[in-house]
């Protein structure tokens, strides 16, 4: 509502032309961050001072204020105006997000303002989160502080995509271009480690005026927009999504019998009648009949329209639900990785349920593993604070997390849409506000998540030890523990070489026992399928079992294909190396091949299964084997007999110490 | 992709209507408070807009401080029962027993009784856990920074130091039924007293015909022109109402809200002064007048 002279002829002569005309404004929400020294309420008074929208009468309260609380001596302090409650203004600080709006004839402006001071991270996320835009005011005389970076950072971190640089109190540095230049600079290349987009830089005197509504005639050197001229401009159209459809259901409305209707605001995409549409989580599938509207039926629908749709179908949909395109779905999972903003005196603590509302889901979910801490000072990823034995985050910290929900959840990255990737952490006991949460583009790992929290937990732990010995059991037993570890493609021959040599070291009395990799396939690790991570936790639970049998004192015989070489050295790792003897059947694929032919002539061996694609992963078929670098021993099991590969492992075995001979 | 755009009035509109159905969803008995006013048009056309093609979802309550204009009361009563509305009248009857008035107790003793606590009886009495007002962050320093899920506790204040943040649009509307806990809604948060006209003017919204100019008799009282609506106003010696033709720009109970002279008679003439003048909305009430800071005061002791 800037009304300058021009307007006020515009106003007086046309006022029906000049109420169309502002029908068709847009609007551009933005946020300001910088502390009270940068002169960012300065700022805002002066863009509401230079544009007339502050009446005579609140003019008049605020110089009255001014000569109360004022800090700029006898002039008015258009700090004042954008001041707001008693307790703040007794303070000498703003404390919260306040929301003041101005408009021009091409724009209506609603400016989120935040405090600049240390304890602000919760504010500054809150007024960034409905913001398109945010400025970011520097004292030219300081140039780049922290909280410059904390601004943007949490800026970027909410997904703004615009950035204005206002490098204020020019006039204090006598409008020094190359100033200007050097923190221009500064900025740009702090700026490339930000998922901000698109940056500008304005060098202004919000005291003074210069470059705020009007061009400075102090900085000719400038040939930029100002202030006002760049909000007016700035091009967000295109920042909302338009591609991917998501309706989630507010409100379910059933006026009559032959009216069933899903109300909502659209958060994404476009839709029309007659387009197929899921229901998400029940997956079931419809066609959109009509878009209602008080207004008349509308034949599509944007975001963020609030519509009301019908569907072709009778199906069942909740508040909660999602209603997208069968094409182009969300996730739906129980599971996701998020980055957060606490809120609350009460830290976070890893572990703890709480409820999170992402757009109309309500959900319970725990916060089961807090990665990291990121400091949003340094921007480095540091150790999470302790609360009471597990990982925690305070107040205004930011932390990356996993939260695991109770029931399937849809969500969208929260850089592809904020409405379907945003939540708010709600505690349970005491329903307040605790934090907000950004979904990242990253799979939620549960796995890693359990041996993460062990390895933690682990670290806590003191293995217990008893008062038998190892020597003391090598001296009953009459031989050392170890663990043969038998390794080759499937068919090389290792179960049989097993039994055997489990029968020859029983015959010299030898406490012996074999593992093997199937048999425990069907019981200890009967959980896990045969992708890379599952092959190698089968291996990782294999090794223990043949590493708790040597603590008993036996000689343990594992006959596994084993055919990654990091899960051998593993296995390595935790059995010790001089209990570890790793002998390598070595049989060609073909000769092996040919031996399951020959046991199983119906055509359904394991090979003939491979081949034909029954069975994925098939090491040496359809899954690699990579032949050990340098065993203890290698026996060629296509030249050599059973008993004859039994008596090279006993010798090495005796050679070895581990047994008599 | 202009065609996927939206003008900064349908923005806002979407945003209001977002929030009421939102709030229907959660709460289990919500009410719209009704002032007659010209921001209560828009709320219960906004209303009317989100839940359509169903009837409105809660009833209107009106707190009748009994010094209204008589012509919002005759506004209020055909309004409602052309459209259908469900509406509740609530005066603070201990009050009205105490002969609590704004001529012989003055503004603040008399607002207190009739409209503060006037507003808490009713709230208790309809035991409502969610009630709508258009107040807007436009019309008052301390209002800039009131959430849009306001949170009361179970004596319906409000601390301004416990209050949710509020992202994006995700309000928390969880309370504690058992200890009383309610919310005040603020759906029109974000609109100024331009959008408020141009959406009248836009969506021929029907208001109070005081909004508009027409020969009045006032009486001069402090600088401030006082429509003598009933013989209940006490002249003073040799005072004579003199007929002014008048406008005004918020409505109230008449003792207490000042007249401005204005020859406009249609909707646009009213935007054009409102434009042209440089004094704010809510100078005309008498009540922010008290001392600086006032409005917060009342906040807090559950005035809306």
């Amino acid at each position: 509502m800037e009304i300058n002279e021009r307007d006020r002829e515009f106003i007086s002569t046309d006022i029906l032309g000049y109420l169309k005309q502002h029908e068709e404004k847009d609007l551009l929400r933005f946020i300001t961050c910088g502390s009270v020294d940068d002169g960012k309420s300065t700022l805002i008074g002066r863009l509401l001072f230079d544009s007339k929208l502050i009446y005579e009468d609140q003019l008049a309260a605020v110089q009255a204020a001014s000569t109360r609380h004022g800090t700029v001596g006898d002039q008015t302090d258009l700090a004042l105006v954008t001041d707001g409650l008693r307790a703040e203004r007794e303070q000498g600080i703003t404390i919260d997000v306040a929301y003041r709006f101005f408009s021009t004839n091409s724009r209506k402006f609603i400016i989120a303002d935040t405090p600049g001071h240390e304890q602000y991270t919760r504010n500054m996320a809150t007024g960034a989160s409905t913001a398109d835009l945010a400025v970011i005011l520097i004292d030219a005389r300081h140039g780049i502080l922290p909280q410059t970076k904390r601004h943007s950072f949490i800026a970027s971190l909410l997904g703004i995509k615009h950035v204005l640089v206002a490098i204020n109190k020019m006039d204090l540095v006598d409008w020094g271009e190359e100033r200007y230049e050097e923190i221009r600079k500064e900025y740009t290349d702090f700026a490339t480690r930000l998922e901000v987009t698109d940056v500008h830089f304005i060098p202004l005197s919000a005291l003074l005026g210069d470059n705020v509504v009007h061009r400075s005639e102090n900085m000719p050197w400038y040939e930029g927009p100002s202030v006002l001229h760049f909000l007016e401009s700035v091009h967000i159209a295109s920042d909302r999504n338009f591609i991917d459809f998501r309706f989630p259901v507010q409100h379910v409305v059933r006026p009559h019998l032959n009216f069933r209707g899903y109300q909502g605001t659209i958060a994404g995409g476009v839709v029309k009648i007659g387009d197929e549409v899921m229901v998400l989580p029940s997956g079931k599938r419809s066609n959109i009949e009509r878009i209602v509207t008080f207004d008349g039926d509308l034949t599509h629908a944007f975001p963020p329209q609030a519509v009301t749709l019908t569907l072709t179908d009778e199906i069942d949909i909740s508040r909660g639900d999602i209603i997208v395109k069968p094409n182009n779905t969300p996730r739906v999972e129980k599971a996701f990785e998020a980055m957060v903003v606490w809120m609350h005196d009460t830290p976070l603590r890893e572990g703890r349920d709480y409820l999170l509302k992402s757009g109309t889901q309500l959900v319970t979910a725990e916060a089961s593993l807090l990665r990291y801490r990121f400091d949003v000072n340094t921007l480095h990823k540091t150790e999470p604070i302790d609360v009471d034995g597990r990982p925690g985050l305070q107040l205004n910290e930011v932390g990356r997390l996993m939260f695991e929900t109770t029931r399937p959840m849809a969500f969208d990255p929260y850089a592809r849409n904020k409405t379907t990737g945003g939540f708010i952490v709600i505690d349970k006991l005491s329903n307040v506000t605790v934090g907000a949460g950004m979904i990242l583009d990253r799979k939620a790992d549960a796995s890693q998540r359990s041996r993460e929290e062990q390895a933690r937990r682990l670290a806590l732990l003191q293995a217990s030890t008893g008062k038998v010995t190892a020597e003391m059991r090598a001296e009953r037993f009459g031989h050392q523990p170890a663990t043969v570890w038998l390794t080759g493609l499937p068919r090389a021959g290792k179960s049989t070489v097993a039994h055997a040599l489990e029968q020859r070291l029983w015959d010299k009395g030898v406490a012996t026992h074999v593992l093997d990799g199937v048999n425990l396939r069907l019981a200890l690790s009967k959980d896990l399928g045969f992708t890379a991570d599952e092959r190698s936790e089968a291996g990782r639970r294999a090794s223990e079992v043949a590493r708790l049998f040597n603590g008993a004192g036996m000689v343990t015989i594992a006959a596994f294909a084993s055919p990654y070489a990091a899960d051998r050295d593993a296995a390595r790792q935790t059995i010790g190396d001089d209990r570890f003897v790793e002998v390598f059947l070595d049989a060609s694929v073909e000769v092996c091949e040919a031996r399951d032919a020959e046991l199983f002539p119906e055509g359904d061996g394991l090979y003939a299964k491979a081949r034909r694609g029954e069975v994925k992963s098939f090491t040496g078929v359809s899954a690699p084997y990579e032949r050990p670098e340098s065993p203890a021993l290698t026996i060629n099991t296509e030249a050599t007999s059973v008993d004859a590969a039994v008596e090279t492992i006993v010798a090495l075995l005796v050679e070895r110490g581990v047994v008599g001979g | 992709m202009q065609r996927y755009s939206l003008s900064h009035l349908k923005q806002l509109e979407a945003e209001a209507i977002h929030i009421l159905r939102e709030v229907v969803a959660e709460f289990e008995n919500p009410v719209m408070l009704y002032s007659i006013g010209k921001d209560s048009s828009v709320m219960v056309h906004l209303a009317r807009k989100a839940f359509h093609p169903g009837p409105l979802p809660f009833k209107l309550l009106h707190i009748d401080t009994t010094y209204k204009f008589h012509e919002m009361i005759s506004f209020r009563d055909r309004f409602c029962e052309e459209n259908g509305f469900e509406l509740l009248v609530h005066t603070n009857q201990d009050a009205v027993r105490e002969g609590i008035s704004p001529f012989v107790h003055g503004s603040n003793v008399y607002t207190n009784a009739m409209k503060t606590v006037g507003l808490k009886q009713a709230l208790r009495a309809g035991k409502y856990d969610a009630a709508f007002g258009g107040a807007r962050r436009d019309e008052e320093k301390s209002r800039a920074k009131e959430r849009v899920y306001s949170f009361r506790d179970g004596h319906m204040q409000w601390d301004p130091k416990n209050q949710r943040p509020e992202l994006w649009d995700v309000y928390n509307g969880r309370i504690n039924r058992d200890r009383k806990e309610s919310i005040r809604v603020f759906p029109i948060s974000n609109w100024t007293e331009l959008d408020v006209w141009l959406y009248i003017h836009l969506e021929k919204i029907e208001i109070v015909p005081l909004y508009l100019a027409g020969m009045r008799p006032c009486v001069e009282r402090h600088g401030t022109l006082i429509y003598v609506n009933d013989d209940r106003f006490p002249l003073e010696e040799g005072e004579e109402p003199e007929m002014r033709m008048v406008r005004f720009r918020t409505l109230g109970c008449y003792p207490l809200t000042g007249a401005v002279e204005s020859s406009a008679s249609t909707l646009p003439e009213i935007i054009q002064e409102m434009l042209l003048t440089t004094t704010s909305e809510r100078q005309g009430r008498v009540i922010d007048f008290d001392q600086d800071g006032s409005m917060e005061q009342k906040k807090r002791d559950g005035y809306f």
